[in-house]
């Protein structure tokens, strides 16, 4: 009977075995790196808006307080896109004329919202909440980047769990006084010292409850 | 194709399957989210129109509307402290200054920007005005201001009324104004 296996199988079955960790870790890479890259998490992407909205402008230039139209951060869950009547608010005065802001002015002719495109957006079994993060010291910039530098919004952070639980393992390292929550390039001269304080007089909770399954996911 | 094969290209696809996102985007409705189930597509959808929680019918005139007996109150109707001055204080720079500006002058940015100026917190109606007449204005608009109902609770709309006193009687204060140890930082600086 000839044999089945010729001598080179000796070579193959050591080479697929060394080759099979090769080929799985490669591929775990490339899941991991592709989870990663903005083509999935959307980072850096600028999302087409009805109304080209600037928020360097509203912001940097004209020095508007983010609580102006996202009126909800400080009370709920929800930060708030504000009606239609908040954008009225100034330009039913100014830039009258502008082919820009008339899906503003026929929203409020007509009683229909407008439909902005979401920038942020968590799954849906994540139950972030607004609120409690600016009331514990979480800057809004810490999330959501320099939005005063944003001509068009973007999602500056990925947004994954694990970028999540960075902070909700060591607050301490991105906490600031409550008056500068709301506040854009402001940094700590000695974060050390001042998010250790932070974390007491803001009455965080201990890392061990903040990385609760249940904090984020009920 | 072998049966091998085949196996093997459905077992993949079978697990393609779990490939959904159910999970991620659930049947509820977020806050704002578009919905089809309504006509006009708001799944937030508005209060009808007289509906009042449990708990928050808000009977007393003076807090709610400024107001007793149709005439404006003189004076507000909560207690005013170093808290509420400063929670007022807060609000008024974020929904205020951007056309009051900061002095309450009317001279706001949004106002450098082309829009109507709001008349000045320092002149002799304003200063005699009563409380209730700014709350009225605040609830209601006026002339080219908004209302501001929906952005100012009524709590907060007194706080702010009591900072916009604190401004006038900045703009109006004399030295004799200024506690004794305090003058003479003043004096230096004149």
């Amino acid at each position: 009977m000839a044999q089945i296996f010729p001598p080179v199988t000796n070579t193959l079955a050591r080479a697929s075995i060394f080759g099979g960790v090769f080929i799985l870790a490669g591929l775990l890479w490339v899941f991991s790196t592709v989870d990663r890259s903005s083509y999935v998490t959307q980072v850096g992407v600028v999302r087409e808006q009805p109304v080209p909205f600037s928020h360097r402008r509203h912001v940097a230039q004209l020095g508007l307080d983010c609580r102006f139209c996202h009126t909800s951060v400080e009370d709920s869950a929800f930060a708030g896109i504000p009606p239609t009547k908040t954008c009225m608010t100034c330009h039913s005065q100014i830039w009258l004329q502008s082919e820009m802001l008339e899906p503003v002015r026929a929203s409020y002719r007509t009683d229909r919202s407008i439909e902005w495109t979401r920038v942020h957006d968590l799954p849906d079994y994540a139950y972030f909440n607004h609120s409690i993060h600016v009331k514990k010291g979480v800057g809004c910039e810490t999330c959501h980047g320099r939005v005063d530098q944003m001509p068009l919004m973007w999602q500056e952070e990925t947004l994954h769990m694990e970028w999540c639980l960075n902070c909700h393992r060591h607050p301490e390292k991105y906490l600031r006084p409550r008056d500068e929550v709301f506040t854009f390039g402001y940094e700590a001269e000695d974060q050390t010292t001042l998010g250790a304080l932070l974390v007491e007089e803001h009455d965080v909770a201990a890392a061990t409850t903040l990385t609760n399954c249940s904090m984020c996911h009920r | 194709m072998s049966l091998r094969q085949a196996i093997c290209v459905s077992l993949s696809l079978l697990a393609l399957m779990g490939c959904r996102q159910d999970m991620h985007d659930q049947k509820k409705l977020e806050p704002l989210e578009k919905s089809s189930f309504f006509s006009d597509q708001r799944a937030s959808r508005p209060q009808v129109e007289g509906t009042v929680a449990r708990g928050h019918l808000r009977a007393d005139s003076a807090l709610f509307e400024g107001r007793v007996d149709g005439k404006y109150v003189a004076k507000i109707p909560i207690p005013v402290d170093r808290a509420l001055l400063d929670r007022g204080r807060e609000r008024f720079g974020i929904f205020c200054t951007p056309c009051h500006s900061a002095l309450g002058d009317g001279n706001g940015i949004v106002v450098q920007r082309g829009f109507k100026r709001p008349e000045t917190y320092h002149q002799d109606r304003l200063r005699t005005a009563p409380v209730g007449y700014f709350f009225d204005v605040i609830t209601n608009g006026y002339g080219a201001m908004y209302s501001f109902n929906a952005r100012l609770t009524p709590k907060d709309r007194w706080a702010v009324i009591a900072y916009v006193r604190t401004l006038q009687l900045s703009q109006w204060a004399t030295l004799a104004d200024v506690p004794a140890d305090e003058r003479s930082a003043l004096e230096e600086m004149r």
